[in-house]
């Protein structure tokens, strides 16, 4: 086992696959120049054919992607910044979603299409999309927003391996995270199932993405206020594991979700939605959600930072809750 | 005419009788609410669609649009599961999902019947893509119309298949309408075909009414596809009868007699007065007529006998495996 990072988790993950299965391919972007670092050393272990360069055409490419994948192919596309994925939204929602539907299983189409979500580093608005949630609202499609190196790996290699099309979001806040490895090459995290990542009693915090460690931070200092925190990570939204978060909230009594998104028809909206429809019983105070003010993302550092989720509004929150319950109680 | 010139020639004719009985009863049960939703029928542009395929095999791939009926049945499709899927049943092509706007047979080398137009081009471009990649030889055509070449779907997906040299052949059936507005007014160029100058495409403008000249122009678009000299751009020059789906657009355009015009220059009719001319026996033809006949309206009591699917079937295909049922479903 070796200690590695978000990024080189998902350059071990898709050489792995890219290895293991010749119909496995990359394009997208400067893929060559690897702007990230997810495909060190790719054209030298695989060549120009299976390591493609596209033009700036995203509806072109991830249009071409879902072509090949219905004539056997199964590529990964990289379109580097979330906030891309926007000129290919008709063969996203149109192609890419529907088509097994509309010709009735006639067509599969096995691919996945990465991208990062690129916040908190004064990109401005159009570079900063959190857009996950979006793409969950038309069916169809699988959607992965791991949080830590070991789930990326695991979670990317069986997204390469599925039959049907995965969105892989990268939350970049998370890139220089560390995991021990396993080294077994068949190493699979399948989608849809959740993790608790950490265990508690008092109050569940369903975290995405970047969400995660934000959760684990203000567990830490909340567990020196003697306030047990349960830390749920869906890792996936697209199959959503249901069960591991009514599981959760059932046991605790509250509930906090914590989406990097805007708040409005987030996943942590939907997962907040989910509670109160199905565990209603269960809840001692209202589920409460943090997410990410209801403003663009501005360029200058000073005032984009506090817009988003943060330890601090999770610990204030977390306090709140629990305090209710003994308003509640009396 | 050889022997087996004559039989390809009849096999032609054979499949644009097919595509025209086959609209001509839907539209007549249609009419009479048999046919759920919209109906965009291809008539008058039988011999684009039925040229192009003949110059394909059976495995090369095609992608095609809404106006969907015309493009499978030229491929070799059998009508049977295509008239079920216009009744929305559940022995369809598509299972009763796809309708009207989708009929796409995977097994004649279809990748798809889009309705959103223009978004067919980057999935050609991508399935020759494919092909290119397994080294197996095939070529993939996409159909779109004279509307689509506005989409940025579509110059994208050209511009990639120029600059990978990829095995595609882009058909575009300019029927001189997107919906009402006449290319005319929406397509700067007088030939569409110019277009694929932009990048770096061969073109080749052909009479879309003539299923010869289009079966030679797209043959010449294979030929190159297959021996690495990548693609080519078609324009088929055509016309389609009906509005842009039946009975829907008498208000909004008046087109006068030029639709009587274009009559006269029916693709069946010329096709069929070819063959009579090079000797081919009236009655030959007859037969063809006749046995299509029988075939579309066994397909329609085919799609009558058959079963709607059932509301579960709602839930398969959206991923290989089916979604869990919701409870007012079951209920």
């Amino acid at each position: 086992m070796a200690k590695v990072t978000f990024l080189e988790a998902i350059r071990q993950a898709q050489m792995e696959e890219m290895t293991r299965d010749e119909r496995v391919f990359i394009m997208g972007e400067d893929i060559i120049c690897n702007v990230f670092g997810t495909t060190t050393g790719f054209v030298e272990a695989f060549g120009t054919e299976r390591v493609r360069d596209t033009p700036i055409s995203e509806n072109g490419f991830i249009g071409a992607a879902a072509g090949a994948s219905m004539v056997g192919m199964r590529p990964i596309v990289d379109a580097t910044i979330s906030s891309f994925l926007y000129p290919a939204m008709d063969q996203i929602m149109s192609i890419i979603a529907k088509s097994r539907y509309i010709y009735g299983g006639q067509a599969r189409l096995p691919l996945v299409i990465r991208s990062c979500l690129f916040y908190g580093n004064s990109n401005a608005a159009q570079h900063s999309d959190r857009n996950y949630s979006m793409f969950m609202n038309v069916p169809g499609l699988k959607i992965m927003v791991p949080s830590t190196a070991y789930d990326m790996k695991g979670m990317l290699k069986a997204a390469v391996r599925d039959d049907d099309p995965v969105l892989c979001f990268e939350d970049s806040t998370c890139w220089t995270s560390k995991s021990d490895m396993p080294d077994d090459p068949d190493f699979l995290i399948p989608l849809g199932k959740g993790d608790i990542k950490r265990e508690g009693t008092d109050l569940s915090i369903i975290a995405i993405g970047g969400g995660v460690p934000l959760a684990l931070k203000a567990a830490a200092t909340l567990a020196k206020e003697g306030i047990s925190a349960e830390v749920v990570d869906p890792r996936s939204l697209v199959p959503l594991d249901k069960e591991i978060i009514l599981r959760s909230v059932r046991k605790t009594g509250r509930a906090i979700t914590v989406d990097p998104a805007h708040q409005s028809c987030s996943a942590g909206s939907e997962i907040a939605a989910l509670i109160a429809e199905h565990a209603f019983s269960s809840l001692r105070g209202p589920v409460l959600r943090i997410a990410t003010a209801e403003t663009h993302v501005p360029f200058s550092p000073l005032i984009e930072k506090a817009l988003y989720p943060s330890a601090e509004r999770i610990i204030d929150a977390a306090r709140r809750l629990v305090g209710a319950r003994e308003t509640v109680d009396a | 005419m050889t022997d087996g010139q004559n039989d390809r020639s009849l096999e032609k004719y054979r499949r644009m009788q097919r595509i025209r009985q086959f609209e001509d009863l839907a539209e007549a049960i249609h009419a009479q609410g048999e046919i759920p939703g919209a109906l965009h029928t291809y008539a008058g542009q039988e011999a684009s669609g039925v040229g192009a395929c003949m110059a394909l095999n059976t495995e090369d791939y095609m992608v095609g649009t809404h106006r969907s009926h015309g493009h499978p049945i030229a491929k070799g499709a059998k009508l049977r599961p295509l008239m079920a899927e216009l009744l929305g049943k559940a022995t369809g092509i598509c299972k009763g999902k796809g309708g009207s706007m989708h009929l796409s047979d995977f097994s004649v080398g279809s990748l798809g019947e889009t309705s959103i137009v223009g978004s067919g081009v980057p999935v050609a471009a991508g399935a020759a893509l494919g092909s290119k990649m397994q080294g197996n030889g095939r070529v993939a055509l996409c159909f779109f119309g004279d509307g689509a070449t506005n989409e940025g779907a579509f110059h994208e997906g050209l511009n990639i298949a120029a600059i990978w040299k990829l095995p595609a052949i882009f058909v575009c059936e300019n029927n001189g309408y997107a919906v009402s507005t006449p290319a005319s007014v929406a397509v700067p160029v007088k030939d569409i075909a110019e277009r694929a100058k932009a990048y770096g495409m061969p073109s080749i403008i052909v009479d879309g009414q003539d299923v010869d000249a289009v079966e030679a122009a797209v043959a010449e678009a294979v030929e190159r596809a297959r021996t690495g000299g990548g693609p080519t751009f078609v324009e088929t020059k055509t016309y389609r009868y009906a509005d842009h789906a039946v009975n829907m657009g008498r208000i909004l355009l008046d087109r006068g007699a030029e639709v009587d015009e274009w009559r006269e220059r029916d693709p069946l009719k010329l096709y069929r007065a070819k063959l009579i001319a090079a000797g081919t026996a009236a009655d030959i033809l007859d037969r063809i007529e006749k046995e299509v006949a029988d075939e579309v309206a066994d397909a329609l009591q085919f799609a009558r006998d058959s079963a709607y699917p059932t509301q579960e079937e709602a839930f398969d295909d959206v991923f290989v495996d089916r979604l869990p049922i919701p409870d007012f479903i079951k209920a």
